[in-house]
């Protein structure tokens, strides 16, 4: 089958959207399929072969912070291209909802689309959306994916139809072995966190207070911390005495991410908010560690109801204390809950996640011609 | 001798009461300016906001560009008044982000139903201008206010009796890139 994907987000920042086309090309690809992405990045920068770059991506304010997309005549022509070159069988599009090459691929082209969603929309920008601009390249979407019962219910309830619901994948084999960084993770035990720092809704903040709270009854408790922004600006959150025991990478390559989660004892996901699935979350099971998560209903459904990883009221820093203060003294726990993540993130591995994309596509090219340009 | 000094005393007094009293109505009279320069750069404002709406709705753009430009008017529309300077200018970025380019604002104005855009696009730039133009002047009234404010008699004696300070209201309202 011939696949064209449309990413949102720029291919030069790591991002959820970003590594989930990544990871279902690639596994199209393994099952044997041509897959072309088309995506906001730099054409100068190398790039994995099957992705068509619009050129670097302009920062706009969007949704109340700076994204960085493609949009304009340029762009729109670039798409067009795009879809002229590559005859696909099934146009892909991922968060069409958001102002980006998606909603222009939806907008110039006809044919079996398939849409998904990995946001849940709120309310007021759904209003936006019902705009006649965006309803008429909206409606063109045959299949609809969502990735979480929030991302669905924004299907269902505001932009009308279903979707069908495939969870992200992971690609559990990267993730399941890593040699531990020099050191780490230590006698007193280590705390990991993946993530922007300067995105207040990945919850930082809540875990350093949290750490605050931990710290002086356990002397060797470490943070590890990996993930882009200002490391000055969230150390000189913790008191002076703490500074040094919490270990800022910045970021990190996919090899390093790996090996921060192995030289951790329990990862923690401290998200206040804006999170349809913790992608994160779920490569840091794959890994095998014990979770600590807020109880967003994203990290609950992955979590099963906190079978598979300890849940704390979201945003609430002594909350995390007090579970992550339990799991580091009950090894036995960490041990059930390893054992437990793994086996609830194996359903999400890439490879089923795939063939589920793969029935989707099969479904919507019936009785259909291949994607053309619209008139 | 006494009568001399005692009528050139009252005269005095007479005189700086006079002064003092110009100088509180002329303070008033800064302030009075400084709301009505400050209404116009508020009508200024709404009327950019409804331009950059109807241009987002018009079509006339791609609904990637109608949709950062709808997001931005939303967010003008609904700023608190703490946050007003940032949704405004980040109004003008989405702005600057999706017109631009000047060439790409002739493109559209020399395509076919260009009579519309030109239109759309008039109306924006004009709003666009007016804003630029109501802040400069309501920043310099508020300037002056200030300074009146500050001088040692009219904080000694009160002059600005209870009008608020004016505010600065600072923001980014270039519409076109480098120029």
């Amino acid at each position: 089958m011939r696949i064209g994907i449309a990413c949102p987000y720029s291919w030069d920042v790591p991002g959820g959207v970003q590594q989930h086309i990544r990871d279902l090309a690639e596994a199209l690809i393994e099952l044997g399929h041509d897959v072309s992405v088309i995506a906001p990045a730099d054409e100068d920068r190398p790039l994995p072969p099957y992705v068509v770059p619009t050129g670097r991506a302009m920062p706009v304010p969007y949704n109340g912070s700076v994204a960085r997309l493609s949009f304009g005549p340029l762009s729109t022509r670039r798409v067009r291209r795009w879809l002229r070159d590559g005859a696909f069988d099934v146009l892909h599009v991922h968060e069409p909802t958001v102002p980006s090459l998606p909603l222009l691929a939806c907008w110039v082209a006809s044919g079996p689309i398939v849409a998904t969603v990995h946001t849940a929309m709120p309310r007021s920008r759904i209003l936006l959306a019902t705009q006649p601009v965006l309803r008429t390249a909206l409606e063109k979407i045959v299949g609809r994916i969502a990735v979480s019962e929030a991302a669905r219910s924004t299907f269902v309830e505001h932009l009308g139809g279903d979707a069908v619901l495939i969870p992200n994948g992971v690609a559990t084999r990267r993730y399941r072995h890593a040699e531990p960084l020099d050191g780490w993770p230590g006698e007193g035990g280590a705390i990991g966190f993946l993530g922007r720092m300067d995105e207040p809704r990945k919850g930082l903040p809540v875990l350093l207070r949290a750490f605050e709270v931990l710290a002086p009854a356990r002397p060797g408790l470490r943070l590890l911390i990996g993930g882009n922004g200002d490391a000055d600006e969230q150390r000189d959150r913790l008191p002076e005495e703490l500074r040094e025991r919490a270990v800022f990478l910045g970021e990190v390559s996919e090899e390093d991410k790996v090996r921060l989660l192995h030289s951790v004892d329990v990862f923690c996901s401290p998200n206040t908010g804006g999170e349809s699935f913790g992608i994160v979350t779920a490569e840091a099971m794959a890994a095998g560690l014990p979770i600590v998560a807020s109880d967003l209903p994203a990290f609950r459904d992955v979590l099963r109801g906190g079978q598979a990883g300890e849940l704390f009221a979201a945003g609430d820093a002594d909350d995390l204390a007090r579970v992550t203060a339990r799991l580091l003294d009950d090894p036995a726990r960490r041990a059930e809950l390893s054992v437990a993540a793994l086996d609830a993130v194996a359903g999400y591995d890439w490879g089923i996640v795939a063939q589920s994309v793969l029935s989707v596509y099969e479904t919507v090219v019936l009785g259909r011609s291949a994607v053309s340009l619209a008139q | 001798m006494t009568w001399t000094i005692i009528v050139l005393a009252v005269l005095a007094l007479v005189l700086w009461g006079f002064y003092v009293s110009w100088r509180a109505s002329r303070l008033d009279r800064l302030h009075n300016r400084t709301e009505a320069t400050r209404t116009a750069l508020d009508l200024a404002l709404v009327r950019r906001a409804s331009a950059a709406a109807e241009l987002a709705s018009s079509g006339l753009l791609d609904p990637a560009s109608s949709l950062l430009l709808a997001d931005a008017v939303r967010r003008a529309r609904q700023a608190e008044a703490a946050e007003r300077d940032l949704a405004e200018s980040d109004l003008t970025r989405a702005l600057r982000a999706t017109l631009g380019a000047p060439e790409f604002r002739a493109e559209l104005r020399a395509e076919d139903g260009g009579d519309a855009a030109t239109e759309l696009l008039d109306e924006v730039e004009k709003a666009a201008n007016q804003v630029f133009i109501a802040r400069k002047f309501y920043n310099d009234v508020a300037g002056r206010t200030l300074d009146a404010r500050r001088r040692p008699l009219a904080r000694v004696l009160h002059l600005s009796g209870s009008a608020r300070p004016p505010e600065f209201f600072e923001m980014d309202d270039e519409l076109t890139d480098g120029d």
